[in-house]
């Protein structure tokens, strides 16, 4: 059993006009097996809280706290907060030329456990996973997203989240620009590591769509860099009846 | 990152931009050659061929006058068909494909002292890579040296160059018609290693040399490649790959002559530069002349630089002298280390060390295997991390 807990968290970026203030006191408790629903308009800070939580060097976190297990989050490198149990599955994954999906995910498999796979149990389970989420078994052997689809990205996403098991993931609009058919196939990888591994969720998200497919614990509505209401899965139906314009009108 | 990429430059014009002044000559082909080392003046630095030379180090190859110094060799039992001879300087100029292009080159040919020869004579096919050694014991050098690729021949030549000298030479490739040569040479100098070098191929009749080069040591490394065609049907691919780190000048100049028709060539360095006063120089020159109907040529240079401070200039020109060409085109390339590629590989737990790893691992792995010769890779592969582990540490000094 893990938590992730988020207290009062603060976070600012450095910009070209100065510095701009987005997570505005974040609160949120994630334990595993519970899936938590991201909701919010565009530029609300969904995404800055994803990537507060994994560490990326533009955020400043300048107050709250972020606890795994009761381990101090901020305290943690990037790599560090993956080796602890955290997996940040990205909105736009980045191109590693002339690394291989293969050689990168033994790299990471090795690097998050401390010790290398062994390797007939290991290209057995990567075959596998590769096989649940509709991938070629040539994907293997491509660079690291050079190429790949939107839908081929998120999938390799999905991929990486399976074979590290990671306790808390934070899956950053996985769902955004892809057609039913790739939505589905994400969304039952995604529900199929839950269901083995008793993964907690944090899932951002902008459209109500991916909730037919996995279905969120707790909904939390996410604007201007707060919690601005939080629900059970009954308010994800409200959201996709009304939109956010209730949330921004009073903001 | 700057980018330059113009894959489909229109034809119909000349077609040259570098960065200008000062005004190099009107065309690369007009550049004089000449065994004369008086017919070279001695290059003060704003000449377009020297402007990022460093000629402090270069400045003793320059003098014309003999040295007492040589390389050891170390030259394996040679297969048949392949002899290695000396021959005097004035054999040599006769042998030679073309005269020297600049005036280190032109004293590296009149003082050598005589040339080494290695021919592979017709037909002959080896079957494995042919590697020669030679070492520099800290004295000042200049060599010739001819490499005769016969009538259909086939092989791979390694030249190895290691330890440290002052050296300068002139190298005259010639590929008879429909010869295969892979040529590959090593600057594994020393840290305290000049090497200055002009290498000139000729091309003959529907042959083919893959022309590799490694820098990785030496305090400066200067290299003048030029591949001429003088026969239809050939084709070069020209491969370079350099990791220079702080005090370490990298410099690699190409010219491609595209003379006569339907010939193919491509060029292809990449270097990486890690340390602050690390600096690397690429110029690609490629001409297509008016004859040289259905050419395909493509040039690209990438460089990745790991640290702040670190200066890679590059440098492509491409001058288009006929509309009848099937393609010609050149890409280059300056990228920082980039911020997000490490942010993804180190939230999938990677540190930060092995990231780097990755990268330039990938960075290079293309061109490592491009080169073609299964025991040069693996030493390749090996001596990048061996480089990475330096700027591994460098940067964990600069951080504590």
């Amino acid at each position: 059993m893990s938590t992730l807990e988020i207290k009062n968290l603060h976070a600012s970026v450095d910009t070209p006009e100065g510095t701009k203030q987005i997570l505005k006191g974040v609160n949120l408790t994630i334990n595993s097996g519970e899936t938590h629903a991201i909701m919010g308009p565009n530029g609300s800070g969904k995404s800055t809280l994803a990537y507060a939580i994994a560490g990326h060097p533009k955020y400043d976190i300048t107050e709250g706290s972020v606890f795994l297990d009761g381990e101090d989050v901020l305290e943690m490198s990037v790599d560090e907060r993956a080796k602890a149990g955290l997996f940040l599955a990205m909105q736009y994954p980045v191109e590693v030329p002339g690394v291989s999906v293969s050689n990168f995910l033994r790299t990471a498999k090795t690097a998050i456990d401390g010790e290398a796979p062994k390797l007939r149990t290991w290209v057995k389970e990567v075959k596998g996973s590769m096989e649940d989420l509709r991938m070629d078994a040539s994907f293997a052997e491509r660079n690291v997203n050079e190429g790949f689809s939107g839908g081929e990205k998120k999938r390799h996403e999905i991929l990486q989240m399976e074979l590290l098991s990671p306790k808390i993931a934070v899956l950053d609009e996985t769902d955004s620009g892809l057609d039913v058919d790739a939505l589905r196939i994400v969304s039952e990888g995604v529900n199929r590591v839950k269901e083995n591994t008793g993964l907690g969720v944090m899932l951002i998200t902008h459209y109500t769509r991916i909730l037919r497919y996995i279905k969120p614990d707790f909904v939390h509505v996410f604007v201007n860099g707060q919690v601005a209401e939080e629900g059970g899965p009954e308010l994800a139906e409200r959201l996709e009846a009304e939109g956010y314009d209730r949330y921004l009108v009073e903001a | 990152m700057t980018v330059t990429d113009h894959s489909r430059a229109t034809a119909d014009t000349a077609h040259s931009h570098g960065l200008g002044t000062p005004t190099p000559d009107a065309s690369r082909a007009d550049r004089p050659t000449s065994f004369e080392v008086s017919d070279f003046t001695v290059p003060g630095g704003r000449e377009e061929e020297w402007r990022f030379s460093p000629l402090k180090d270069i400045k003793p190859m320059l003098a014309d006058e003999a040295t007492s110094g040589h390389l050891e060799w170390d030259v394996p039992e040679l297969p048949a068909g392949v002899t290695l001879t000396d021959i005097d300087v004035a054999a040599a100029r006769e042998r030679s494909v073309r005269a020297p292009g600049d005036r280190a080159s032109a004293v590296a040919a009149a003082h050598s002292g005589g040339a080494r020869v290695l021919t592979i004579a017709p037909n002959t096919v080896l079957d494995e890579p042919l590697q020669i050694s030679v070492t520099g014991t800290g004295q000042d050098v200049r060599g010739h040296l001819l490499v005769e690729a016969g009538e259909s021949s086939e092989a791979t030549v390694i030249f190895e160059r290691k330890g440290t000298a002052t050296y300068s030479e002139f190298v005259s490739v010639d590929l008879a018609q429909n010869a295969g040569l892979n040529l590959v040479l090593l600057q594994l100098w020393d840290a305290d290693a000049v090497h200055a070098g002009e290498i000139v191929a000729r091309l003959g009749r529907d042959s083919r040399l893959r022309g590799s080069v490694v820098t990785l040591g030496g305090k400066s490394v200067r290299l003048n490649t030029s591949a001429a065609f003088a026969g239809e049907g050939a084709r070069v691919d020209l491969f370079g790959l350099y990791f220079a780190d702080s005090g370490q000048h990298q410099e690699h100049q190409l010219f491609v002559d595209h003379a006569v028709p339907r010939c193919t060539s491509r060029v292809t360095y990449k270097g990486a530069l890690a340390g602050k006063t690390a600096r690397t120089v690429w110029i690609g020159d490629v001409l297509i002349r008016k004859e040289a109907e259905e050419t395909d040529t493509y040039e690209l240079n990438r460089n990745l630089v790991l640290t702040d401070g670190a200066r890679a200039d590059s440098v492509p020109n491409l001058e288009i002298e006929t509309g009848e060409i099937a393609g010609a085109g050149h890409a280059s390339a300056t990228g920082r280390f980039d911020d997000e590629q490490m942010f993804y590989l180190r939230s999938r737990g990677i540190s930060e060390a092995e990231a780097r790893k990755l990268v330039v691992r990938g960075f290079f792995a293309d061109l490592v295997q491009e080169i073609g010769v299964a025991s040069v890779e693996q030493s390749l592969m090996k001596a990048i991390e061996l480089e990475l582990e330096h700027v591994n540490e460098e940067l964990a000094e600069t951080e504590a």
